[in-house]
């Protein structure tokens, strides 16, 4: 070609960013890292190495160095070592460190972009334009938090010593995600790089050791699956947080069940991408190619599931076809593409297949006639449009350059497809009617939403997933929270086991008038499905009553009647306030009889229990006044525009109360589980579940809708794995053994429901500085993000 | 076979020239001056007003900023392309004086340099000698019409009058259709007229429609560019609609500006139109040209414009019957940067003949 040629043709010519200065760094590391330990590299471990190649090319980039267990246990110890140090820093002098790292990415952009093209196989223009300058975002905006953690967080302390495994999709920035929050709060970090992409991270580690972070505080451990699995199952570590796919998730958090270690998940998604009649078609066009033609489409909340109104789909469908032959797939450091090559070879055949069948269903596919490079891993845009929501293409992460279509009639029907997923990480809404955006951005399950917009990230704003997408946030305050905790939960003591009491002793001490305590399930009293009763003792051995043997049928029901609730989460929020206040009213009016049932249950004195049932009913007032305060952030992305962080309730969560204060305890669980718009199934506390009872009366004359509260009696444990094994409950909050603990945690896989247990730590449910407040609030919602952009 | 600007814009010589036209001269040489039959454009006859489709018009901004914001970072256009895009720009200018002070002498000036935008010798070396590069079009006020059909008499060249009480329009519409009739009878072949922002303002698409049908008639062989004066419309979506109304009447290009609005053509502006021109072409099968106006002065701005002109519309857009570049300052740029193209050294504004 020359300029005749290009004259005649109008062609884009070759226009390629230079690799030199990042094929010198690799260089002049020989090509061969080592971990980077407590401050410096350790000797690349020729013998058990793994080779990291270009995608693009096949070509090897660097042998890196396999983590094994000596490998782990030397950085979990130099970040232990170090933890305390970095933690006691003010946080002035954390913010001065995060700085530095992020000027430090500023100054190294160009090497850092280059290199993480090369090594993902991504087009330098994303590295370049959005990647790198995202992460060194990222640690500005945690330098912030950095410097106000003191005055914005005094009641917390850092996690400790974080265990952070990243992906290969955007390996730079998921690492700033996980780093600059973990460190900015007080934590030590080992950071797992995925197998595929440890480039940039060794580069980071070399160039943040430059930038004067102290040893120890951040450790890079390079290897594949079983150097993660030795990350997550050391016992120095005191929280995991993973980006990957849901599979593997699930795996970690049955791994780390009962073991103490907090843990964030970043998981799968399927999200959808809505297009109303009403939208700028040509802007939701352009909006497809961002959702899923950036990155390859391999982005966990990519725009993988078109839902397009019937009216105008083929008319999309068209615009959305001509859009795609003006794509251009080529190398990663060609300045003229939009898409580059995937990941790996494995991944590549994934996808393939995944067409395959999806063509097979009888998808109908689509694919521009476009210059495709001869070899290296690539794949065209893809469109499979005609789609039914029984093929595997419809419901599966395919993680490639595909996108599924598929048609609606109604704004309900295309929530009803949207939200009819396992997952729920992101959605896109395409409107230019305000009504009909907000309504279905409300409406949609997931954690991250875009209005006219998609695939939207900043520091200030949480990401993260619902339901299988995982949880936890990434960003804003909201993601500060993951790497704290209370600093008085860090104190609580472990929660002496009550003796078990001993068989009745002198038989019944029954009232003289019989009383049969039910399970209380959709707003009705309800004899257990069994029909079996257990024996309620004093602290004295004596019979008190009976309460009903609750089994899996109960839980069942009761959790039927709670997703029939529905509506309690869309009332307004002034409306739950009030129903929680007349709650505390009508449990004052008998605040005598609940006192009395505590002394007998319990054995405590007369003025103990005045004081757990005078709590109780401030605690429904706490949370009652909660109900219409907990509203959330307007966050501020560097947009025309603002992002809506929504705590949004959970849905259906079981709350296994504690054995110890049966009234209080059971309060505080429930009220701020209500006043959020959750629906509750309650199991009472095991040893003394008379107030428990006693309660669903006080209940039943507060206007309490049906299935908004369920209550059933029974073996705490057995109960709480039935609860957390349901696919259809959202979460457990389970207080009691340790073991009761790990079997929630265990058992909540299936749906990856949210769990908030004590591992048996004792709580003072009196104080309200550990038994109620905020924490409980946050654990009983989950933030939304509603990117909104305006402008006419 | 032979093919000049002007002759693109006359049907009747157009005729002529696909009669004549000899086989062994379609090969696809192209330029200005030889273009082949396949890159001939249907002059768009325009059709009745469908208020549904002007009103069905949805614009969002920020999805639009998004859009041009990341096009320049997926089209980067190098080297030797770059110089045969830049020189393509060349013939798409419609070199342009539109001031108060203008003369006969600085309209010949202009003429001259419209013929000669690009020093031979730089056209030499970057192997394009035997290519003619001219301007698309001289643009001027209608005083100053035959003055430039004089000076540029043989060069195939066209001239451009600006018409209808030009800027701001508001002069008599009957006036307006004398003067587009008097800048015909002088030689003008193509027609800027610009439209009455009142009826876009008000949403009067009715009047905006008559006007533009009653201005196209006036033109008769004459091409007609609908200048919208985007900067005064404000919004997209105005802009949008506006497209749209003007071509429905038959404008032969949108035009975003005069060069005088305090806001001339944009990359946003250029985006909307453009898919407004795609929308046009899918509702009727007639291609319009489009046109970009004012504040364009970079070598580098005109290939982010070129490029967008490809990805939105294709390559049929990059040729000057379907795109025109007004501008003055650009070509002295351009001029700059094929120096540096041929040298390696950074070239100076005085190193080209003024235009």
């Amino acid at each position: 070609m020359n300029v005749a040629s290009y004259f005649d043709t109008m062609s884009y010519g070759p226009s390629s960013e230079s690799d030199a200065q990042a094929r010198q760094w690799l260089a002049g590391n020989k090509q061969q890292f080592g971990h980077f330990i407590d401050g410096g590299f350790t000797k690349h471990a020729a013998k058990s190495c793994f080779d990291v190649s270009e995608p693009a090319s096949g070509k090897l980039l660097a042998k890196v160095s396999l983590g094994k267990k000596a490998d782990v246990d030397a950085a979990v110890r130099a970040a232990r070592k170090a933890q305390a140090d970095w933690a006691a820093l003010s946080g002035h002098a954390r913010a001065r460190k995060l700085y530095a790292l992020a000027r430090m990415i500023q100054r190294h952009a160009r090497l850092i972009a280059v290199l993480e093209a090369l090594d993902n196989g991504k087009p330098i223009r994303e590295t370049r334009d959005i990647d790198i300058p995202l992460a060194a975002r990222h640690f500005y905006h945690h330098a912030g938090w950095a410097q106000l953690s003191e005055s914005q967080f005094p009641d917390q302390t850092p996690v400790g010593v974080v265990g952070q495994i990243i992906p290969w999709n955007f390996p730079f920035l998921m690492l700033a995600w996980k780093i600059a929050p973990a460190l900015a709060l007080g934590n030590t970090v080992i950071l797992k790089p995925a197998e595929y992409t440890p480039l940039t991270a060794l580069l980071f580690a070399e160039l943040a050791k430059a930038a004067g972070l102290p040893d120890g505080v951040l450790n890079v451990v390079t290897g594949d699956g079983s150097t993660g699995a030795l990350l997550v199952e050391h016992g120095g570590v005191d929280k995991i947080a993973f980006t990957g796919s849901t599979a593997v998730g699930k795996e970690i958090r049955k791994v780390t069940a009962g073991s103490g270690k907090s843990l964030t998940l970043e998981l799968g998604g399927k999200s959808p991408f809505i297009v109303f009649d009403d939208a700028d078609l040509d802007a939701a066009v352009e909006g497809v190619v961002d959702a899923i033609w950036f990155n390859q489409g391999e982005v966990c909340c990519a725009g993988s599931r078109i839902l397009v109104q019937e009216g105008i789909a083929e008319d999309f469908h068209a615009r959305l076809r001509r859009r795609m032959s003006k794509l251009r797939v080529g190398a990663p450091l060609d300045k003229s593409i939009d898409m580059g090559a995937v990941v790996a070879p494995d991944q590549l055949k994934r996808i393939k297949g995944m067409v395959e069948a999806g063509v097979k269903a009888g998808a109908e596919i689509f694919q521009p006639e476009i210059e495709m490079p001869d070899s290296g891993c690539f794949y065209p845009p893809t469109l499979l449009s005609n789609v039914q929501p029984t093929a595997a293409v419809a419901t599966d992460e395919i993680f490639g350059p595909v996108v599924v279509s598929m048609t609606f009639r109604t704004p309900d029907e295309a929530i009803q497809l949207a939200n009819h997923t396992r997952y729920g990480l992101a959605g896109s809404v395409w409107s230019e009617s305000i009504n009909q955006a907000l309504d279905a951005a409300v409406q949609l399950d997931a954690g991250v939403v875009w209005i006219n917009t998609t695939n939207m990230l900043d520091a200030a704003v949480g990401f993260g997933g619902k339901k299988e997408s995982g949880f936890g946030r990434e960003g804003g305050r909201e993601g500060c929270y993951d790497y704290l905790k209370p600093a008085v939960w860090s104190k609580l003591p472990a929660r002496e086991t009550a003796p078990k009491a001993n068989a009745p002793v002198t038989g019944y001490d029954i009232k003289p008038l019989d009383r049969t305590a039910k399970l209380f399930i959709g707003g009705k009293q309800a004899r257990p499905d069994g029909n079996y009763s257990r024996e309620i003792l004093s602290p004295k051995g004596r019979v008190i009553g009976e309460v009903g043997e609750g089994n899996r049928k109960d839980i069942r029901n009761a959790v039927e009647a709670a997703r029939g609730a529905k509506s309690w989460g869309t009332r307004t929020a002034h409306n739950r306030a009030q129903i929680l206040f007349y709650l505390g009213e009508n449990l004052s009016v008998r605040e005598r009889e609940f006192a009395d049932r505590l002394r007998e249950m319990t054995g405590v004195s007369a003025a103990k229990a005045q004081a757990e049932v005078e709590a109780s009913i401030s605690r429904l007032f706490t949370y009652a006044s909660w109900a219409d305060k907990y509203d959330g952030h307007i966050h501020l992305p560097p947009l025309r525009g603002a992002a809506l962080a929504v705590p949004e309730a959970l849905g259906v969560v079981g709350a296994v109360c504690p054995p110890e204060a049966p009234l209080l305890g059971m309060v505080s669980l429930i009220a701020p589980l209500m006043a959020t718009g959750n629906r509750v199934i309650a199991i009472p506390s095991e040893p003394h579940p008379l107030s428990g009872t006693d309660f669903y009366s006080v209940l039943e004359t507060s206007d309490v809708p049906g299935g908004v509260l369920n209550i059933v009696t029974g073996d705490s444990l057995d109960l709480a794995k039935v609860l957390s094994a349901h696919n259809d409950v959202d979460a457990v909050w389970a207080f009691g053994s340790p073991e009761l603990s790990k079997e929630v945690e265990e058992h909540s896989v299936g749906n990856l429901k949210r769990t908030f247990v004590d591992y048996g730590r004792q709580i003072d449910w009196l104080d309200p500085k550990s038994g109620e407040g905020e924490l409980f609030l946050r654990r009983a919602t989950e933030l939304k993000n509603i990117w909104i952009p305006y402008g006419e | 076979m032979a093919f000049s600007p002007t002759e693109m814009f006359s049907q009747e010589e157009q005729r002529d020239v696909v009669s004549t036209a000899k086989p062994e001269n379609q090969t696809p040489k192209r330029g200005p001056v030889e273009v082949t039959s396949a890159h001939e454009v249907a002059r768009n006859p325009g059709m009745p007003l469908d208020l549904s489709v002007v009103q069905a018009v949805r614009v969002n901004k920020s999805a639009a900023e998004r859009r041009v914001a990341s096009l320049p970072g997926r089209r980067s256009i190098k080297a030797d392309a770059q110089a045969a895009w830049l020189l393509n720009a060349v013939t798409c200018i419609d070199l342009t004086t539109l001031n108060g002070d203008d003369t006969q002498g600085r309209v010949k000036r202009l003429c001259a340099k419209a013929i000669t935008p690009v020093r031979p010798d730089i056209l030499a070396a970057l192997g394009m000698a035997d290519r003619r590069i001219t301007t698309g079009a001289v643009c001027v006020y209608h005083r100053f019409v035959a003055c430039a059909v004089d000076a540029l008499a043989g060069s195939g060249i066209p001239v451009a009058a600006v018409s209808t009480g030009f800027p701001a329009g508001l002069t008599p519409h009957e006036l307006k259709l004398k003067e587009i009739e008097a800048s015909v009878a002088d030689g003008a072949s193509e027609i800027d007229i610009v439209i009455t922002r009142e009826h876009v303002l008000t949403g009067n698409w009715q009047a905006l429609y008559d006007e533009m049908r009653d201005f196209r008639k006036a033109c008769g062989d004459a091409h007609v560019k609908a200048i919208l004066a985007t900067g005064d419309l404000k919004t997209l979506r105005n802009v949008a609609r506006a497209s749209m109304v003007c071509m429905m009447a038959g404008a032969d290009f949108i035009k975003t500006s005069t060069g005088k609005e305090a806001q001339n053509a944009t990359l946003l502006v250029t985006l909307i139109m453009l898919r407004m021109i795609r929308l046009y072409q899918s509702m009727t099968g007639f291609k319009v040209g489009y046109k970009p106006a004012g504040g364009i002065s970079k070598a580098k701005d005109i290939l982010v414009y070129q490029s967008l002109m490809k990805e939105e519309l294709g390559r049929d857009w990059l040729r000057p019957n379907l795109f025109r570049i007004g501008a003055s300052s650009l070509l002295a740029d351009i001029e700059r940067q094929l120096e540096h193209h041929v040298d390696g050294a950074y070239s100076a504004v005085k190193r080209h003949p003024i235009g």
